[in-house]
């Protein structure tokens, strides 16, 4: 059963059939195979990870607001970085673009009607949820106090928390992201529309390609990095215990190996996003298309060899540490060719202010903030002092929430017509837009100067001249606490209330908005072919792909 | 934010040198972002059309060299800073540290112990010799911009050369559990004078090279490095700073590092024509103990 005979919440005309209607019993979803159903399961998931960790991190706010531990105890607070940095970075960061936004377009992008491997993407799904709840046990039974990085020997022989169930969280929904990745690439290659050769794919296509392969090449050293430590906790087995002559470092070299790329996985996905929204928004190509794919690839690429710069006190050689730094600062080049070919798609476009196109520039703008610092951490003399305090706390947030976090936010709101078949009220989405860019440089910029003045990160208790920023820091959260919530409100109440949308309601190029709104089941009703580049908005009189695949006129 | 070593006005060069570089390439894109925001805002009658091809591809070459240039220069230049402080002044006072949950345990050389607090005079350079007893910490002194972890089982050195009188934070900044926000202490700093006199009104003790002295006959090292039984193991006089022959035709110089595994660890590296007997004093000798072992070792009194 499953049709509903009336407008369901969602459902586009009564009786009409799509993605959404087209089965409505907890099985028909808890089974689906579909790419586009398997999208929301993420997304639940994910926002319910998403405020989760932002009350973890609401609550360590509140906690330093003043210089004494008044709030919380030291192993309490321990145990709440570490719950907000665990669930931030793996269960939301890393999944998030990826498997929701990643999982509903990639084939509707390329003209496909499904992902390579529909089950195991399902099956990916199932992994993912089996390590968040994992972890999410351990963080409920007591907690971890090892901070999201495990760093050895204290994980191993001194941490008396849940180490082990949490880093077996971690494994397991490991293991979800090397099957999305494979099965990200697979579809790529195997699943592309007539005409859509690689040089017409989507800037988020292309990201996607970039994210899977460091998911699928840098996860597996995660995992050996987790088993090892795993193996010296439970067995006893001396790798990192340097009194048995193990080596206490080894295990940042692999944790680094891997997480290092991991904070490409979070942004290359944010950067594909974000040049589908600023084409479309001020209807240009987006400038330089080609540099634009082969700075994505580069920075997947040499993200594997700059982990060592998260490790230049730790004592490892001064050569080794100025090889990393030299390296550190030839990645920010193709991150720099990016801001400057966004800013250059701007030059003699038609600009609309939308709500998705507010976030794209503010992640511009908090990215540049972001990577800017990046170098003042990549120089070694600069990067002694800098490092482990909250001048490293404010980097990453401005690059990882900044931008990786406003770009989800942009996606989200330029694909929610295609994914829902509503609108949203567009006063609110981009009063929420501004509150987020405001907020977020109110909360975290202070960070930079408490970092500098050498605040360290991770302290509970702090002398007092330090309080005036953190109190800033923490009156900024309150507002981007809210800033977080206010969507949640307007998106909510568009699925039941908002207006229909059109199939194409931006006047969009992608091969995405040539389909109903939302999507029936199998995507296209005959594949597309593909007959140009992509982005072709300022052609005069642009042809959209042909031919048309929805059987129905549809421009309102 | 205050000055108080040789080192920090270079590092803090370093960093006014990026932060106007960062002012200059945000207001670059932030005003550019503006202004084609508001030129060409839709509906506005600015002129649109194409841009040739060949000028953006000469754009994009331009700016990429651009970028990757003074990139390149900006790592240089913070390179050149941190080469040239690879070598620590040989004529620094040696201060022994060791680190474990939750305090700084600090020695000077005449033996004066402190915890959590480090007197130094000010203008004389000052090496420390860092260890841990447990997890990871790491030795921070903003006012200095020196930062070090200092890791179990090993020994790793840092140096500073404070420069103005005064009480400076001491921070431990790699997370190391329950108590990591209060592994904290100061550096004290003081006139060459005012540090004399502390140093001397310190209960002295004897020096760690005499301590050390005092373990190595009682922990039973003379029993095999004693001048007359050199059959069986090693002379140790004068084996500091040497290149020593182990098994395979390798050379390892003994510093601090080598002294220590060899006590802990005998078997790591085994002296050329030696037989593996020497035991581990793994759980024997403390920390501190290997420290003192380690000084007298250093000393010139090894006979
Ligand atoms: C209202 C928003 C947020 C606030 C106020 C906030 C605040 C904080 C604070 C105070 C810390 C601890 C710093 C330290 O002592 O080391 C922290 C760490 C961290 N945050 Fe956030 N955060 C926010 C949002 C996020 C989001 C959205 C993410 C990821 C999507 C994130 C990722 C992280 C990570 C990975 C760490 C490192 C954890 C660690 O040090 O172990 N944060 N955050
Ligand atoms: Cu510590």
């Amino acid at each position: 059963m499953g049709d509903a005979p009336e407008a369901g919440l969602l459902g586009r005309e009564p009786g009409e059939r799509n993605y959404l209607t087209a089965g409505t019993t907890v099985r028909s979803w808890l089974l689906t195979t579909d790419h586009k159903r398997i999208a929301l399961l993420y997304a639940a998931g994910i926002t319910f990870f998403f405020f989760l960790g932002g009350a973890a991190a609401t609550l360590m706010r509140a906690e330093l607001v003043t210089p004494a531990g008044d709030l919380l105890t030291a192993d309490e607070y321990n145990r709440t970085f570490t719950l907000h940095g665990v669930i931030m970075v793996w269960f939301f960061l890393v999944p998030s673009i990826p498997t929701t936004l990643g999982n509903f377009l990639l084939p509707l992008m390329i003209g496909a009607n499904e992902v390579a491997y529909p089950k195991l993407n399902l099956f990916s799904w199932y992994l993912w949820l089996a390590g968040g709840l994992l972890t999410l046990f351990a963080l409920l039974a007591g907690g971890v106090d090892t901070g999201w990085t495990f760093y050895t020997p204290f994980s191993t022989l001194y941490s008396n928390s849940h180490v082990l169930l949490a880093a077996a969280g971690v494994f397991v929904a490991g293991f979800s992201s090397i099957a999305t990745g494979i099965n990200f690439i697979a579809t790529l290659h195997l699943l592309r529309a007539r005409g859509m050769t690689w040089m017409r794919l989507p800037l988020f296509a292309w990201a996607m390609y970039a994210t899977s392969l460091v998911m699928v090449l840098a996860t597996p050293v995660l995992a050996m990095a987790l088993l090892l430590l795993f193996a010296e906790r439970a067995f006893g087995l001396p790798i990192f215990d340097p009194r048995a002559g193990g080596d206490p470092v080894l295990f940042q070299h692999l944790f680094w190996f891997y997480s290092h790329p991991a904070v490409y996985i979070m942004i290359l996905p944010a950067m594909g996003v974000v040049s589908e929204v600023i084409a479309c928004e001020a209807r240009r190509r987006v400038f330089g298309y080609e540099f634009m794919v082969y700075a994505m690839l580069m920075i997947a690429i040499i993200g594997f060899m700059v982990w060592g710069h998260h490790m230049f006190i730790s004592g490892q050689s001064p050569f080794a540490s100025l090889v990393f730094s030299a390296l550190s600062f030839v990645i920010a080049v193709p991150s720099a060719i990016k801001v400057f070919n966004w800013t250059g798609t701007l030059y003699r476009g038609q600009i609309r202010f939308s709500t998705p196109m507010l976030y794209a520039l503010g992640f511009v703008g908090l990215f540049t903030l972001g990577g800017l610092t990046g170098l003042f951490l990549a120089s070694l003399p600069l990067d002694v002092h800098l490092t482990d305090t909250y001048f490293v706390t404010a980097h990453f947030h401005y690059i990882m929430v900044g931008g990786s976090v406003s770009a989800f936010f942009a996606g989200l709101h330029f694909w929610w017509p295609k994914i829902t078949g509503r609108l949203y009220s567009e006063t609110l989405g981009r009063f929420a837009a501004v509150s987020m860019f405001f907020g977020f440089n109110f909360t975290f910029f202070p960070q930079f100067v408490l970092g500098y003045l050498g605040m360290p990160r991770r302290y509970h208790e702090y002398p007092p001249e330090f309080q005036a920023w953190h109190v800033m820091s923490s009156t900024g959260a309150v507002v981007l606490a809210f800033a977080y919530l206010w969507p949640l409100c307007y998106l909510g109440w568009s699925l039941v209330k908002g207006e229909r949308a059109s199939d194409n309601p931006h006047d969009a190029t992608g091969l995405e908005w040539q389909t109903r709104s939302p999507p029936p089941t199998d995507n296209f009703a005959e594949p597309p072919i593909v007959t140009g580049p992509p982005y072709r908005y300022h052609e005069e009189g642009y042809a959209p792909h042909a031919p048309a695949a929805a059987d129905e006129p549809q421009r309102p | 934010m205050i000055q108080a070593s040789t080192l920090a006005p270079r590092v803090d060069g370093i960093f006014w040198m990026l932060t106007g570089l960062s002012v200059a390439i945000m207001l670059l894109v932030g005003l550019l972002i503006l202004i084609f925001s508001f030129r060409y805002r839709r509906g506005s009658k600015a002129k649109r059309g194409p841009v040739p091809e060949k000028l953006s591809g000469e754009i994009e070459i331009g700016w990429t060299v651009a970028t990757l240039f003074v990139f390149v220069f900006v790592f240089w230049f913070a390179a050149a800073l941190d080469t040239e402080q690879f070598e620590i002044p040989k004529d620094a006072m040696e201060i022994h540290v060791v680190a474990k949950q939750w305090m700084w345990k600090l020695e000077h050389p005449n033996g004066a112990r402190e915890i959590n607090a480090l007197h130094v005079p000010v203008g004389v350079p000052v090496k420390l010799v860092m260890t841990s007893q447990d997890v990871i910490h790491s030795f921070f002194v903003p006012a200095f911009r020196t930062k070090q972890d200092v890791l179990p089982g090993r020994y790793v050195q840092a140096w500073f050369q404070a420069s103005k009188v005064g009480t400076y934070h001491l921070f431990c900044t790699e997370y190391c559990g329950t108590d990591h926000s209060r592994m904290i202490g100061g550096i004290i700093v003081q006139s060459p004078a005012d540090y004399a006199r502390w140093s001397s009104g310190q209960p002295q003790g004897d020096s760690l090279a005499d301590q050390g002295a005092g373990l190595f006959v009682a922990m039973g090292c003379t029993g095999c490095h004693g001048g007359s039984a050199v059959v069986r193991a090693p002379s140790l006089a004068g084996l500091y700073g040497r290149a020593v022959p182990v098994g395979d035709g390798r050379f390892v110089t003994a510093d601090e590092g080598y002294l220590r595994d060899s006590i802990l660890l005998p078997q790591k590296d085994i002296v050329a024509g030696y037989a593996p007997v020497m035991p581990s004093y793994q759980g024997v000798a403390s920390e501190d103990d290997v420290v003192k072992l380690v000084a007298y070792l250093k000393s010139g009194k090894v006979k």
